[in-house]
This record gives C-alpha cells, structure tokens and sequence, in this order.
C-alpha cells in the first residue's frame, strides 16, 4: 500500500516535471524577450505552434519519400522546425514590434495580439481545425521499459532536452560574447549603443533564440500528445507566461523556476484533488504570484543606483 | 580631428542645439562648459550618433560621421563615458570592461590594457567579479572611464565626470583623465559643469548657452573672463 502511494507520487512529480519542463522552455522565450524589449510577446505561444506543424509537415513528407529511419526522421524534423520557428520569430519582430519601438508601450502590445491572432488564423485556414495526428517520432528506449508506468520514453528525451538546452543556453548567456552584449542591451540600450552593440541586431538573436527553444517545445509536446491542431499554441503560450511571470519576468532563472512550480501545481492538483480544474490551479498560482510578491519569485523590483 | 559645422539638434520639439560649430585638434582637451540644459549633453550625443543632428555636419579625421550610426562612430574611435556614468549595475566589473573593447579583435592587446586599466585602478582589480551596481560612486567613475579606455579611442568624450562626486575623488579622476591626455595621447572633449576645474585642465574651451556657442578661448584666459566669472565661477 505505502509502496503505491509512493509510486503514485513519483509519477505525479514526473509528469509534472515534464510538464513544467516544457512550460520552462516556452517561457524562457516570453522572458528573453520582455527582459531585452519589455514586451509581451503575445504571439510566442503560435511560434510554438508553427514549430510542431513545422516538424509534423516535414516528418509527414519524409516518410511520403521513404524515409523511415527514427533518428533521421526526428533530427531532420526537429531542425526544420526549429530553423523554420526561428525564422517565423525574427519575421514576426522586423513585422510588427520594430516599426513600433519608439510608440507607447501599449501599441507592440495590442500589435502582438493582433500578430497571435493572425497566426493562429493562418493555420487554421492552411491545416484546419481538427486535431491532426502527430508521428511517432521517438522510438521506445528499452531500458525505459521497468519503469515506463512512471515515465515514458517521451518524458525520459523531453527532461533530458529541455536540461541539456537550459544548460547550453546558460552558458550562451553567460559567457559568451554576444551574451554579455544582450544581458548589457537588457540593462541600458543607450550605454549599449555606446559601447557599440548593434542593439537592433541583439533583439532579432533574441526572438531567434527564443523562437528555437519554444519549437523544440512543440515538437516535444506534439509526441507527447500525439495530436495538434492550431489552437495549441494559445493554451500553452498562457500558461508558459503564467510561468514567466510566477519566476519574475525577465529572469532566465525564473522562468525555469516558475514552469517546474506551474508542472507540479497541476500535475499534484489534477493527482490528489480533482482533474477538472487544471488550469484553475495553474491560474490560481498566478493570482496569489501577483498579490502577493508582483515581481515573482526570483524578478527585480530594485531600481539600480545611478 | 573632430569637427562640428553649424549643426541643429532637435530633442522632439525642442531645439537643443543651434548652428553648433567646434573643433578638436588631436592631443587637445577640450572643454565645454555651461549651464543646465545649455546643450552640453546633446552635443556629445550628436556626435556619437545617439541623437543625430537634423543639419549641419560632423567630420571625425575628415569623414563625415553625422549620418552614421552609434556602432559604426564606436568603430572609428570614438569613445563616451555618459553622464550618470551608466554603468551596468547587473553585469560584473569584468564584464563592464570586457564589453568596452566589445568591438576589438585583437585579444593581446586587450588583455594588455586591461592590465593598464587594474594598474590606474587597483580597487577595480579587488573588485571585478562583482555587480558593477555594488560599486561607489567614484569606482563607478572610474569603471566607467576605464571601460571607454578599453575601447582604445581617439578621441574620449566625457560627460560631467565630477558630478556627484567626492572633491576628493573629483581630484583623482581628473589626474587620470590628465594623464591618459599626456601618456596614452588620448584626446579629449569634456563637458563640465564645474567650469573651475574644467578650466584649469582644458587647453581650450567652449561656453554654451541656450544652444549657442558664445565664447571660446584658451581654458586658462576663460578662467579669467569677466563673464565667466560671473557666471560659472561664481566670483
């Protein structure tokens, strides 16, 4: 009896584990970007979207020219849909927010709406709006196979994704150059300037960066729930803010903070409460963030002395 | 090595400068001294390209840079130290240098200089894997002074760099700012709004009023002009 208990609770720490993994990768894009341009970026969550249809498109189309090699098949997938993401971001940015940069600051906001709403039309009108079937791109991992009641194949390559990713771009921000130069565009685009940075360009490497991580999210997602359609991207997009602004916006840390606490609230909540209110636990959680600490759990409210 | 012909600098509605003309010889410190709001801000922004001007033009070693942008004027040598200093308060003292010789390739010479940069100031050395934030006022001063160094300019544009500041920590920065002047031949263009001690460390100057040059002369002759006297001396 103690022995299922402690399962049941395992599984549930797993599967919120990789359900807030996911949100972390999405909301690492949200945060990227408010933390360079202060704006919400109200179309991420279709980036996400456009990524999975990307890697289903392209996975459909190789396995229509023979191609049925798993590792093939998902590499080939994955990187389109990254490279494809990507492009949809930097487009989406040059589009709608650049024209914008010196309007008041609620015009990039209504823009970005307006940009989600566009996107989510446009695949509906291209793919429709019924759920399509999404390939089976993993193989199972056989030495998954005692545990796979706790965690599946999927869940075992999405935790192993999202930490090998949250590392690489730790150190993308960290230490390399062009990190120093967006954290320093973050902090003071004037000095930036100053100092020669191509300001323009560090806000189109962010919305690329953020674009390719919410796409391996989407690609990730779609195996998991083995069905898409174009309305994936809205669900996702709020609840990956949700995390964001749960860490605090604009910190990297903290949106990967917030999306494990936003996996586990409902992953425990749906386990041991009820499975009807997912998202009234996901939006609760935001509720109390923003009564009782409005800067998240790991954001800055300091201003820096000057 | 700089020169600014008749330039108009409009800040939204406001015009801020007002057919500015003045020039840098190179191994020159420059000073240009007025009141608040006088246009001694704008005028450096205009030149490193932040707020270009809407007429007139700006010749750096005789090319024009009024046109260009921020990065591509960095690029030719010029270096700003901003009022308020502008640090980054989140990045370290390290990484605050580092991006001073952001658009350097030449790795030696960079870690050459910064050596120069921990030997003027050893307290930057004690300190550089901390928040630039943590620091004072006056080692911000000095970080900041040291991260256009890090640039290698021509010519070294500073603004109001004694603002805020310790008299005592005013003397320092002002012997380094003198010093890279004599030893590295950096030139400069300071803007000042104590007019005593720009004075005494310029080898010419520029008073600016309402927009408008309206006097210039050696730093040592304005020191004694009546109208200077009176109205930035305060004697």
């Amino acid at each position: 009896m103690f022995h299922d208990k402690a399962g049941y609770f395992f599984e549930l720490f797993i599967g919120g584990l990789t359900k807030g993994s996911i949100y972390a990768l999405i909301a690492l894009g949200y945060t990227m970007v408010y933390g360079i341009i202060e704006l919400i970026n109200f179309a991420h969550g279709e980036i996400y979207m456009i990524g999975a249809f990307t890697a289903l498109i392209t996975a459909a189309a190789l396995t229509a020219f023979g191609v049925t090699h798993p590792l093939v098949l998902v590499s080939v997938s994955g990187i389109t849909a990254v490279v494809y993401a990507s492009a949809y971001g930097y487009t989406l940015e040059k589009v709608a927010y650049k024209p914008l940069r010196n309007a008041p600051r609620l015009s990039p906001l209504i823009s970005a709406i307006g940009m989600s709403i566009f996107l989510q039309n446009f695949v509906l009108l291209a793919q429709t709006s019924n759920y399509i079937p999404f390939p089976n791109l993993i193989p199972p991992l056989p030495f998954l196979e005692p545990v796979s009641h706790i965690m599946g194949t999927v869940d075992f390559i999405i935790l192993c994704t999202t930490a090998v990713i949250m590392i690489l771009l730790t150190f993308l921000i960290r230490k390399t150059r062009i990190g120093t130069a967006m954290r320093a565009t973050a902090q003071d685009k004037t000095m930036a300037r100053l100092l020669g940075i191509d300001v323009d360009r560090i806000i189109s490497f962010t919305f690329i960066t953020g674009s390719a991580l919410a796409a391996v999210g989407g690609v990730m997602v779609g195996s998991k729930m083995g069905q898409i359609n174009f309305y994936i991207g809205f669900i996702a997009g709020i609840k990956a803010f949700t995390a964001a602004v749960l860490g605090g916006i604009g910190s990297i840390p903290g949106a990967v903070l917030g999306g494990l606490i936003l996996g586990w609230t409902e992953s425990f909540g749906t386990g041991y409460l009820t499975s009807d209110y997912e998202d009234v636990f996901a939006f609760s959680l935001l509720v109390l963030i923003l009564i009782f600490k409005p800067s998240g759990l790991l954001g800055r409210n300091t201003t820096p002395k000057v | 090595m700089l020169e600014l012909r008749g330039i108009n600098t409009y800040y939204g509605k406001i015009h801020a400068l007002r057919d500015v003309s003045l020039s840098v010889q190179e191994g020159e410190i420059i000073a240009l001294i007025g009141s608040n709001g006088a246009g001694k801000t704008t005028t450096l922004m205009s030149v490193s390209g932040i707020i270009p001007p809407s007429s007139g033009e700006i010749l750096f070693k005789g090319r024009a840079i009024h046109d260009s942008s921020p990065e591509a004027i960095v690029r030719l040598g010029i270096a700003h130290v901003p009022e308020g200093r502008r640090i980054f308060p989140f990045l370290t003292v390290m990484e605050n240098l580092s991006l001073g010789a952001f658009l350097r390739k030449d790795r030696q010479n960079i870690k050459k200089d910064l050596d120069t940069v921990f030997d003027l100031f050893p307290i930057l050395k004690n300190r550089k894997d901390q928040p630039g934030g943590n620091l004072s006022g006056g080692e911000q001063q000095m970080l900041a002074i040291s991260r256009a160094f890090m640039a290698r300019p021509g010519l070294l544009l500073l603004d109001e760099p004694s603002l805020g500041l310790a008299p005592l920590v005013i003397k320092q920065i002002f012997e380094i700012i003198t010093e890279l002047n004599t030893t590295k031949g950096t030139t400069l263009l300071l803007v000042e709004q104590n007019a005593n001690l720009a004075l005494k460390t310029a080898h010419r100057a520029y008073v600016i009023e309402n927009g408008c040059i309206t006097l210039t002369g050696k730093g040592r002759e304005l020191l004694v002009h009546d109208d200077v006297r009176k109205a930035y001396l305060g004697l």
